[in-house]
């Protein structure tokens, strides 16, 4: 670590969310001004105080209308991180950046949409058009064959990598049935009360070959915001810190938006490489260091490549961690303890980042004991991010 | 009884917004007094400049049931202006047909006015899905009341202007004599294939599948193949490349088997490969003549084009003997 890293230098203070649903019945700016103000709350700071926001796409609230509302005259740093899910760990490292070089004191993170209830992202329907802008040019391989869904694209991907390592669709299953066990415990989730079998997995319709119904996470309106603020003033506030000791975004060579299909090999996550290697550096951790993760888990195949790049298990041998039941319940690593998106609800990751604060803080409904670390992985088979969150 | 989950699905997409369909001409005299003629109105407020300059109206306007007129797409169906959403705000139909709520009829077209139309002014609309009932049982048949609402504006520098609204009902329904359905079609049209966006990097790949050939982009600096094209050779960075023929000889990398959601006008079961080609490099295709089941990586196969919609030419892949 030198004198110009950000670990350690700055902590997540505030945590607010609103309920999570199908259909929140009201704007996405509300959502975002709920979350906001709660988190404020929860900090202890007043909302003149904020001198900073992030966020990521598609968020379609404008930090700008969120400042105004909130009454606040001297914001000097905003920025949005594209991606979608990829993005959900990148506002966090860009607030901690933000803070520990003094450009902002206090920075609000936040993740408000009606995703559900007025878009939906697996409808098949894009809205691509022949304008030879990048997007349409490249999602141009793919639309006229009906190639058009995010489920599709992963399971590309892990078809390959069934092939390469003998992972199964029970052993995705497992992840499945760990999320939804935990949601079953867990108030705040859509499947609260509602634990899943892995016959049922098995069971369950094909959404897109090798992806069940259950592989797949739900749509979900809600929002998540967090107030993070220097590591020195964190000490004074009113919730017990939880320190950003490191943050990274990541591309990696090949990188595509999901369709990174020719790379010469397709069965890991070369971005999430990326991430873990730096999120090592900047904090000295490994492996070995953590007590629970939120492992990002939209679609479950991609769980298990994570679990690789991060060096929990060897290249291939995810499969056998899995089995072991080692992320679930009990296990020693368990991942995605609010039930994950799979489980708890869609919101890109935010809601996993609440999680990990919640763990750190030791106010988790599924509590993991004496949680010194908590690592944090955004979304896959895009550019994407990850965070370690940690006790001071 | 409904099924819970397929009414929650589609309840899911009430208050969705689809995109805007433009109109394709400026609202004109010409096509007010054809209408006029046609409907037997002879109001001179529509036809006659110099009566309708005297009027409150100070000039020609349009009838305001033609509101609708403006942006239909014409002779061919789905043809609507550049610009227009391709999204289909009939989606929600999909479901329920899906359960077996098959039929359609259309039940009420409520139009309202917020002004007249004045020609020389261009339209554009947008659709809400507005509403689905609970499951309702008529001398038709059981199934659903769904009711979208389309919102008319005029394009205004100084901000658009809501000029009108369509609100548009049908019962979709499970008919009650099976022996004859009570079948009527909708607004609805048959959907094509998205049409990629081309770009001068990548147009040689369409025009080669237009004539039958599939062509791998190389770098004439390094001879390295890629796929898909780019402006600059990976390897060497070079911008100057040609064309490579590719035998059309490959093998599945990867594959998957596509079933939900059913978007038209694909057929599903829907199989997409990622295919190796045998000159080394990938790309995804729709697999043509396999059983889902039996599809396996590794496997040979053979590309063969076929064309979609007379305007689209697609390398799709059958398998082989090894």
């Amino acid at each position: 670590m030198t004198d110009s890293s950000i670990s350690g230098r700055a902590a997540i203070v505030g945590l607010g969310a609103t309920e999570f649903s199908k259909n929140s019945g009201r704007t996405e700016l509300r959502l975002a001004l709920e979350a906001t103000l709660s988190a404020l709350k929860d900090a202890g700071i007043d909302p003149s105080e904020v001198e900073g926001f992030s966020s990521y796409s598609v968020d379609k609230v404008p930090e700008y209308e969120i400042a105004r509302l909130l009454g606040c005259k001297d914001v000097k740093f905003f920025s949005q991180v594209p991606h979608g899910g990829g993005a959900a760990c990148g506002p966090v490292m860009h607030a901690a950046m933000a803070v520990a070089t003094g450009v902002a004191k206090v920075v609000v993170v936040y993740r408000a949409m009606n995703e559900r209830s007025w878009y939906r992202f697996g409808t098949g329907a894009y809205g691509f058009a022949s304008t030879p802008t990048f997007d349409n040019v490249n999602y141009g391989w793919y639309m006229p064959h009906g190639f058009h869904t995010p489920a599709a694209w992963v399971g590309m991907f892990a078809q390959r990598y069934m092939h390469t390592y003998g992972a199964t669709s029970e052993d995705f299953g497992r992840i499945a049935v760990a999320a939804r066990d935990f949601a079953a415990t867990n108030p705040q989730a859509f499947f609260h009360g509602k634990p899943i079998t892995l016959e049922e997995h098995q069971a369950s319709r094909w959404i897109c070959e090798p992806l069940h119904l259950l592989d797949c996470c739900q749509e979900s309106d809600g929002a998540v915001a967090l107030v993070i603020t220097s590591a020195e003033r964190a000490r004074d506030l009113r919730q017990k810190p939880v320190t950003i000791k490191a943050g990274s975004q990541g591309i990696s060579h090949g990188q595509q938006s999901m369709t990174s299909f020719y790379r010469e090999d397709i069965t890991g996550l070369p971005e999430m490489g990326v991430v873990a290697r730096e999120l090592y550096r900047q904090s000295g951790l490994g492996p070995e260091s953590f007590q629970t993760a939120v492992i990002y888990d939209h679609f479950t195949p991609f769980v298990l490549p994570q679990l690789e790049e991060f060096g929990f298990v060897k290249r291939g041998e995810a499969k056998e961690f899995i089995r072991a039941g080692h992320h679930a319940r009990g296990g020693k690593l368990p991942i995605n303890t609010h039930g994950g998106q799979l489980g708890e609800a869609y919101i890109h990751g935010m809601n996993g980042i609440a999680e990990a604060v919640r763990q750190v803080r030791g106010t988790a409904v599924n509590q993991v004991a004496d949680v010194e670390n908590v690592l944090v992985t955004a979304g896959t088979g895009v550019p994407t991010s990850g965070l370690i969150l940690g006790a001071a | 009884m409904a099924d819970p989950q397929m009414l929650s699905d589609a309840r899911a997409l009430v208050g969705r917004q689809y995109g805007r369909v433009y109109a394709w001409d400026e609202v004109n005299a010409p096509m007010i007094r054809q209408w006029c003629e046609v409907m037997g109105v002879d109001n001179p407020v529509y036809t006659d400049r110099d009566f309708a300059l005297g009027t409150a109206h100070e000039g020609l306007i349009a009838p305001p049931a033609m509101l609708q007129v403006w942006t239909m797409e014409g002779l061919h169906a789905n043809n609507y202006p550049p610009g227009s959403t391709d999204e289909n705000p009939y989606e929600v139909l999909k479901i329920m047909e899906a359960h077996g709520y098959l039929s359609t009829v259309a039940v009420n077209s409520e139009l309202t006015f917020t002004r007249p139309l004045r020609v020389g002014e261009k339209l554009y609309y947008t659709t809400r899905l507005d509403a689905v009932s609970d499951e309702k049982t008529t001398a038709l048949g059981t199934g659903f009341f769904v009711t979208l609402v389309m919102s008319h504006f005029v394009e205004k520098a100084t901000g658009d202007e809501p000029v009108g609204e369509l609100l548009f009902r049908v019962f979709k329904f499970r008919a009650a004599n099976a022996q004859a359905p009570a079948k009527v079609e909708t607004a609805a049209v048959k959907a094509k294939r998205p049409l990629p966006g081309i770009s001068d990097d990548t147009r040689f790949f369409w025009e080669g599948c237009a004539k039958g050939q599939l062509l791998i982009q190389r770098c004439t600096a390094c001879q390295t193949l890629r796929h898909p094209p780019a402006p600059v050779c990976i390897d060497c960075h070079s911008f100057d490349w040609d064309t490579v023929q590719a035998s059309g000889r490959a093998s599945l990398y990867s594959f998957v088997v596509m079933h939900y959601p059913e978007v038209p006008p694909f057929d599903y079961p829907n199989p997409i490969g990622l295919i190796e080609l045998a000159e080394g490099v990938r790309l995804i295709a729709g697999l043509v003549d396999i059983e889902p089941a039996r599809i396996e990586i590794g496997q040979a196969l053979q590309v063969e084009f076929q064309t979609f919609d007379d305007q689209l030419t697609l390398p799709m892949f059958r398998p082989v003997e090894a």
